[in-house]
């Protein structure tokens, strides 16, 4: 007999989007939220550094100024309608975290501490402002926990660890989505006026990433396999200083504090590519400046990777060469108990992973694919649109990772994706619930389960040929190498021909475990379906993108080009072929300009 | 080098009782725990279980016990734990399968301490934030870290004779909020963790502090929640 649960709206993942939604829409509407995980072991928990916002805690600071930073981090492929509205939602979205109870550092006087973020400037100075509001290098753990706690404070049902595996669509509307309990391996309808979705990212189609096994894009996969496009799926965000090999994150607020970036030869390598504010260019900038680096010889060890220095005699050294002060304007300085206050975590992974003490020794580290700049089209709500006229699909909305507003565009700033969700999921969550009562339930379909049971019928009858790990590590590689931070026409032709085999030969991936309770092979290889189908997308639109932007780098096509490119793509999977349309972008205020740092 | 993986395994849909399979696989020194099991699952055994999410000790998802003690297998190298390596899943929650256990005791113990922030004052005139002092900001940081991996809780010998002991993690959420200066319920919480399920149960044998991935000194923080009890005094 099939479990049928039915709700005004349904939110799928409890990351700090789907938690900020969740929390909302319960407010207005009966709601619950399903998640893969339990809600705190999200991915919202591993972003370290800082939530913007123009508090102007220690210094001068504007929502324009944050506005203009974040229109020129995304290289001018930002909507700047939405970037503007984000900007502006900052200062109270922050507060109302902190009236939750989210445990931001402080300043001297009791205020929300704040530090320097890469792309983030005084927009008169040109200097780096004080616009990340922190909470040590846990700021995203800090977020995700108090969400959850306020979401348990106000009684939010949640369904954890249930797996959703399809949307369901009646009359052209959101009806609901169907989910495998895990621990029962039960399908579950959630019949519901509403859907968001807030599934996170897909960084783990990359084989150096420091994102969670989680990150397998399956709410984007889902919207794609039932005929809604994806949007600027070509833009993927390296950030700059991960684990060397292992890929984990090492906060920018490492060089917010004053750390530096330091190549084979012992060099300050960051101030020939950005003059003005060096270590703390837009995370584009860094990546393409570090493999530069490497490719011309000046890795450590002739090896691809350079070394970040936050030992305090460098931090000192380069701080005051910088001039830069602190708020006093005393010379800027910094011990290493200081260090270990501001950035523990940091501290801890580099003496767990590499056995390297970075008050004493540098970090050996290499760009590292961390963050989703493109997905499910969404307007400022959190609506979801589903052309280039943005006609909006009744009842599905997005927030956070998955979604593209557009906020980021072609580069997203640090701190911004916090911001994201906590502003998109809360008005998705507002947007869906007032939905919710105006409309009634559509009907559900006869067998609603048809859809998630096919899709897993597949696997127990595959011919077994071919083993699902293989095609997981290859997939990761050509992505990592032929898609990543730079990019050739010819070799992504050849990387695109790579995942349709392996897509082919998914087809014979058997699972073996027949059982129910947390069969998890079942789970990850359906997740590695969805990986492939968003790896394609990724691949071909990099392909079609013929200019250089923000986090795409064509060395075929090294410039930006407005004249042809200043667009958004969006994406569809049809008859098994990649289909590409265009939409405008949304200029208010200002027109793009050569991006200088 | 060469690396023994004696693995835990139950599955309730076939298996009668548990049993312990071992693999022999080539490791580097600076595999994780959970890179091992993830090629274990990969190449010789796709029905192994276990929960596993940020791979780098931040969400909690795969703490179990290896050698014997409770660690998170993504912060647990080989260089750490030796060439022969036993993994089994928590003590004290019931197993679902392999090294998959049943967290919802575990949570339901959280949700009793009321887990969340409660202050029903007007907020600053100003529409901005409460203040509280770089100090007082202190004095619950370490608590402040702890991601409910439930590798103390499922350490601690009280917790083994009663799943009704909150256990641990559930007191240090407590600690977190009864030192957190803007928080107005300290006495609601007070009380809650003075009940015959809370500090009374703790016998400071330190295995949770022992346990905790996060390095958050948990047997200190449950000490000042008992003297708080006591002297009826936060300072």
């Amino acid at each position: 007999m099939a479990s049928i649960h039915q709700f005004d709206v349904v939110v799928v993942g409890a990351g700090g989007a789907g938690l900020m939604a969740g929390l909302y829409a319960s407010r207005g509407a009966k709601t619950a939220v399903i998640s893969k995980l339990y809600p705190t072991r999200s991915h919202t928990g591993a972003a370290q550094g800082g939530i913007s916002a123009a508090l102007g805690n220690y210094e001068e600071d504007k929502p324009e100024w944050h506005t203009y930073d974040t229109v020129k981090g995304s290289d001018y492929l930002g909507d700047q309608d939405a970037i503007e509205f984000m900007c502006n939602e900052a200062i109270d979205a922050v507060l109302e975290l902190e009236h939750m109870g989210l445990p931001f550092d402080r300043t001297p006087e009791g205020r929300i501490s704040q530090r320097p973020f890469g792309g983030h400037t005084n927009n008169v100075t040109g200097k780096p402002v004080r616009r990340a509001a922190h909470a040590a290098d846990r700021t995203g753990h800090m977020i995700l926990q108090t969400l959850y706690q306020q979401c348990l404070k106000n009684k939010v049902t949640f369904y954890d660890e249930y797996q959703v595996l399809d949307f369901l669509i009646v009359n052209g509307k959101a009806a609901g989505v169907v989910a495998v309990e895990l621990s029962t391996g039960e399908l579950h309808t959630f019949h519901a006026k509403a859907v968001i979705f807030a599934t996170g990212g897909h960084g783990r189609i990359f084989e150096v990433t420091s994102n969670a096994y989680a990150y397998t894009g399956d709410g984007a996969a889902i919207l794609l396999h039932r005929g809604l496009p994806l949007e600027d799926m070509e833009f993927f965000q390296f950030h700059p200083t991960g684990i060397y090999k292992l890929g984990i994150l090492i906060t920018e607020g490492v060089r917010g504090e004053g750390g530096i970036l330091i190549n084979g030869l012992g060099e300050r390598f960051m101030p020939r590519y950005a003059p003005t504010v060096k270590d703390l260019a837009s995370r584009d900038v860094i990546s393409r400046a570090i493999y530069t680096e490497i490719r011309e010889g000046r890795g450590v060890n002739g090896r691809n990777y350079v070394y970040l220095d936050v030992r305090p005699e460098s931090v000192i050294k380069y701080a005051a060469l910088d001039g830069r002060t602190n708020p006093d304007g005393t010379p800027y300085t910094i011990t290493g108990e200081q260090v270990l206050a501001k950035l523990p975590d940091i501290i801890d992974f580099c003496r767990v992973y590499l056995g390297v003490d970075p008050i004493t020794q540098m970090m050996p580290i290499q760009p590292t694919a961390h963050y989703t700049m493109g997905g499910i089209p969404t307007n400022k709500f959190g609506e979801v649109v589903s052309d280039s006229k943005n006609t909006v699909f009744p009842g599905l909305y997005a927030a956070g990772e998955c979604a593209c507003v557009s906020v980021h565009g072609a580069n997203r700033l640090g701190t911004n994706s916090l911001l994201d969700l906590v502003v998109f999921g809360k008005h998705a969550g507002i947007k869906a619930a007032e939905y919710a009562k105006q409309v009634d339930f559509e009907k559900l379909p006869l067998d609603a389960e048809a859809g998630a049971r096919s899709q897993f019928e597949a696997f127990r009858n595959g011919s077994g040929k071919e083993n699902a790990f293989d095609i997981s590590t290859e997939m990761k590689k050509v992505m990592f190498d032929e898609v990543g931070i730079y990019r050739t026409g010819a070799i992504m032709e050849s990387a695109i021909d790579k995942v349709h085999e392996l897509k082919e030969r998914f087809k014979h991936v058997r699972v073996t475990d027949t059982g129910k309770i947390f069969n998890t092979e079942l789970l990850n290889a359906w997740e590695l379906g969805n990986m492939l189908d968003v790896a394609e997308l990724v691949a071909v639109c990099a392909l079609n993108r013929t200019e250089s932007r923000g986090g795409h780098t064509r060395e075929d096509y090294p410039e930006r080009d407005d004249v042809n490119w200043l667009k958004h793509t969006l994406a569809w999977k049809q008859d098994g072929k990649v289909k590409i349309d265009y939409k405008p972008v949304v200029i208010t205020k200002y027109q793009p300009k050569a991006r200088v740092y | 080098m060469q690396v023994t993986l004696k693995v835990f395994r139950y599955n309730p849909e076939v298996d009668g009782k548990f049993r312990y399979e071992t693999y022999t696989l080539e490791a580097e020194e600076t595999d994780r725990i959970l890179d091992l099991l993830e090629h274990v699952k990969g190449y010789h055994d796709g029905t192994l279980s276990f929960r596993r999410s940020c791979a780098h000790g931040v969400c909690g998802s795969d703490a179990m016990r290896i050698n014997g003690r409770n660690m998170l297998a993504c912060k647990a190298l080989v260089r750490d734990v030796g060439d022969k390596i036993t993994v089994e899943p928590l003590l004290g929650l019931k197993v679902t399968k392999d090294l998959i256990v049943d967290m919802e005791p575990f949570f339901d113990n959280y949700k009793k301490i009321l887990p969340f922030f409660i202050n029903d004052s007007p907020l600053p005139a100003d529409g901005k934030e409460r203040l509280q002092s770089p100090e007082q900001r202190a004095r619950f940081d370490d608590s402040t870290k702890c991601i409910l991996c439930a590798a103390c809780t499922t350490s601690c010998p009280s917790f083994w004779a009663s799943d009704d002991y909150f256990g641990p993690a559930a007191l240090v959420t407590a600690h977190r909020f009864i030192f957190d200066s803007r928080d107005q319920a300290a006495s609601e919480r007070m009380h809650i963790v003075a009940e015959t399920s809370g500090l009374a149960r703790c016998h400071t044998a330190y295995n949770c502090t022992l346990a905790c991935p996060r390095e958050i000194p948990i047997t200190k923080a449950i000490g000042e929640l008992k003297m708080a009890t006591l002297t009826g005094k936060l300072d």
